[in-house]
């Protein structure tokens, strides 16, 4: 028997077609080699600060603060990176360790559309050709993420089957992978599918805890108390956890969408409602029903609304490092709300769902406690839903 | 021993292995068709419990899935159907599914039910060589091969898959996903060569093979041909009264490679 690679605890693994790998093993190979590489490094450095705007602000939020009346509220500002979201951190390094291969074509999932247009934006940045599958009901959810990855030369294919969401775009992608592999790369957009995806993705994504440790210390001189951040496959969280993960006094709150509850069936919680299974490349908490059918899951957020979650949360939890709790539809909402209004941010509804939580956590913190919560994306491509959520048809 | 049983088919000539998806449209056309596939002149069958979210399949496959659990079939359905049919079906059965349906419904209970019942061997698409220790020593205590699959991308993979491979060996035809495709153009005698250099076991080939000709011209470099979207294709067309078409159509593709 060969090492079983790729391993959180049991969580992790390689569980896909043979025909892939070989795939993954280069993929591996490639990685190890180029990750300690200083020209590698030195250019996705390049890139990430001068394309992408990088470092991320950590801003004191203290109107928020203030309005709690707990704990002192920093936001890590990922939605001020290029393309608006934490996405683009793991795409300029997916899209870059591509090239080096020698590969010419990336694909891609998308729910929300961020990943997919990060990848549509690296490509056309790096002349790679692009293509990218989104559940035909998030084409309709999220049209002018569409609008955005088509014109930035990317082809968007509409997948119909099953659900029609972001599962179900993870499945073709890694259809379409089997059949063409020679010249493409999978530029997978979160901490999931077969090793060594988890690991590359949260390396790429770890800059997040990184600059939030050094910003912290420069600005306060100590660790946060609390880190907080939304997960559905849950790369924005890891990145944001990663280097903290020793620093045991800092508590680690994966925020994840809730739905309509944890008591309904409409909900993608996860680690909340799922049990462990074997899927899309990965042994992990899945939501499934007695047979191991993958359910049909829901949150208002495309970008939470898969049943799964990555292998290294699944570890953390049943360590009980981080902490991963649900957040409702309405919760989120009046969040996204809450922090428009408040300090003038618009967050994604997934970003939105850990500010609904903090919302409930900050007052029960001493003042003199720091918490920090990750806004991984800008909220300007869910205003149209959110007006829907309230009974308001707008037009854009 | 299922080993012996399934090495039988092979030892008797080019075997020929339809697959169906159980409980599309219904069970008790399964149970029938299966049947109706032995008097037919298949040597094996290869049985798919339907999964939500089938990754390496085309669109025939995934459609027939979706089709069996709108109906409700379930894996304990699935359980009583073999044992109606195992009293008289005698040729070799093999359950293909994904890992999470014998994964959820506990490794070491579905598999001890596969030998109570008479189910050959188990296809796990989605358990590739370095996973398989997970299922393969449960496989052997309760007499369930494990069946192995190479493709065209495995290259220097193929003696260590070959060397601890039972029964026989899924040898993918081509890249991607199953289905029906007009050309194939791996070598699929290499590959087949690279497998007996190592273990000399019967080499199975599947993926994108319909028609008598194809089944003719790659049975004359393997051991036995595997097809399923031309079956389930007409499963899919016909329903209920899809015995006799598929009847007809086994029949002519084992004729094509004896």
């Amino acid at each position: 028997m060969t090492e079983n690679k790729g391993r959180f605890g049991i969580h992790g693994g390689q569980y896909i077609p043979e025909t892939l790998m070989n795939a993954v093993i280069e993929l591996e190979e490639a990685y190890n080699h180029f990750k300690d590489d200083p020209e590698f490094n030195a250019e996705l450095t390049a890139l990430l600060n001068d394309y992408a705007g990088r470092p991320s602000r950590l801003y004191y939020a203290e109107k928020m603060t203030k309005d709690l009346g707990g704990a002192k509220i920093y936001l890590k500002r990922e939605d001020l990176n290029h393309t608006g979201a934490h996405k683009i951190n793991n795409v300029l390094g997916q899209a870059l360790l591509a090239k080096k291969m020698g590969k010419t074509r990336l694909i891609a999932e998308t729910g929300a559309g961020q990943h997919g247009v990060a990848t549509a934006t690296a490509a056309a940045l790096m002349g790679m050709e692009c293509v990218v599958f989104m559940g035909e009901e998030d084409t309709v959810r999220q049209a002018l993420n569409v609008y955005r990855m088509r014109l930035l030369g990317a082809e968007v294919v509409p997948v119909k089957s099953g659900t029609a969401t972001l599962k179900d775009a993870v499945s073709e992608a890694m259809r379409e992978w089997t059949k063409r592999i020679s010249d493409t790369h999978y530029c997978l957009g979160s901490v999931m599918g077969p090793h060594p995806f988890p690991t590359i993705v949260r390396d790429f994504q770890s800059v997040i805890s990184k600059e939030i440790k050094s910003q912290l210390y420069e600005k306060e001189g100590r660790l946060p108390d609390a880190v907080l951040a939304c997960v559905g496959g849950g790369s924005n969280a890891i990145g944001s956890f990663y280097h903290f993960i020793e620093d045991k006094s800092v508590r680690l709150i994966g925020c994840e969408g809730a739905g309509k509850g944890i008591d309904t069936f409409e909900t993608a919680a996860t680690v909340n409602t799922g049990k462990v299974g074997i899927f899309h490349g990965m042994k992990s908490y899945f939501c499934q029903d007695e047979y191991g059918q993958i359910a049909p899951v829901y949150s208002i957020s495309a970008g939470l609304d898969y049943p799964g979650v990555g292998p290294e949360h699944a570890y953390l939890h049943d360590t009980g490092r981080a902490e991963y709790v649900p957040v409702t539809d309405d919760e989120a909402v009046n969040a996204f709300e809450y922090l428009s209004r408040t300090e003038g941010i618009i967050p994604a509804i997934e970003s939105s769902h850990a500010v609904a939580h903090a919302i409930k956590l900050a007052p029960t913190m001493d003042k003199d406690k720091i918490m920090v919560i990750t806004i991984s994306g800008r909220g300007d491509k869910d205003c149209a839903a959110i007006a829907r959520y309230r009974g308001e048809n707008i037009y854009e | 021993m299922s080993k012996e049983h399934i090495k039988s088919k092979f030892d008797e000539g080019k075997a020929f292995m339809p697959f169906i998806t159980c409980g599309d449209p219904d069970l008790e056309t399964t149970e029938k068709l299966i049947a109706a596939m032995e008097k037919a002149g298949a040597d094996l069958i290869e049985l798919g419990i339907p999964f939500s979210d089938p990754t390496a399949e085309g669109p025939v496959i995934q459609e027939a899935n979706l089709r069996a659990l709108s109906g409700d079939v379930t894996t304990d359905k699935i359980f009583d159907m073999v044992r109606r049919v195992r009293k008289t079906v005698k040729i070799p059965l093999m359950f293909m599914t994904y890992a999470n349906v014998v994964f959820s419904y506990g490794a070491e209970r579905f598999i001890g039910i596969c030998e109570e019942i008479g189910i050959d061997g188990l296809i796990l698409p989605d358990i590739p060589f370095e996973e398989k220790g997970e299922f393969v020593g449960i496989c052997k205590k309760h007499d369930v091969v494990l069946i192995s699959m190479i493709a065209p991308t495995s290259e220097e993979r193929i003696g260590m898959i070959a060397k601890e491979a039972e029964g026989f060996i899924y040898c993918v035809s081509s890249l991607g996903v199953t289905g029906e495709r007009s050309n194939i153009t791996t070598d699929i005698g290499g590959m087949v060569r690279a497998v007996k250099a190592q273990n000399d076991i019967p080499c199975a080939i599947g993926f994108g093979i319909s028609t008598p000709e194809q089944a003719a011209e790659i049975s004359k470099v393997a051991d036995g041909i595997i097809v399923g979207s031309a079956v389930v294709r007409l499963c899919g067309q016909y329903g209920r009264d899809c015995i006799e078409s598929v009847t007809e159509y086994i029949k002519k593709m084992k004729t094509a490679i004896l």
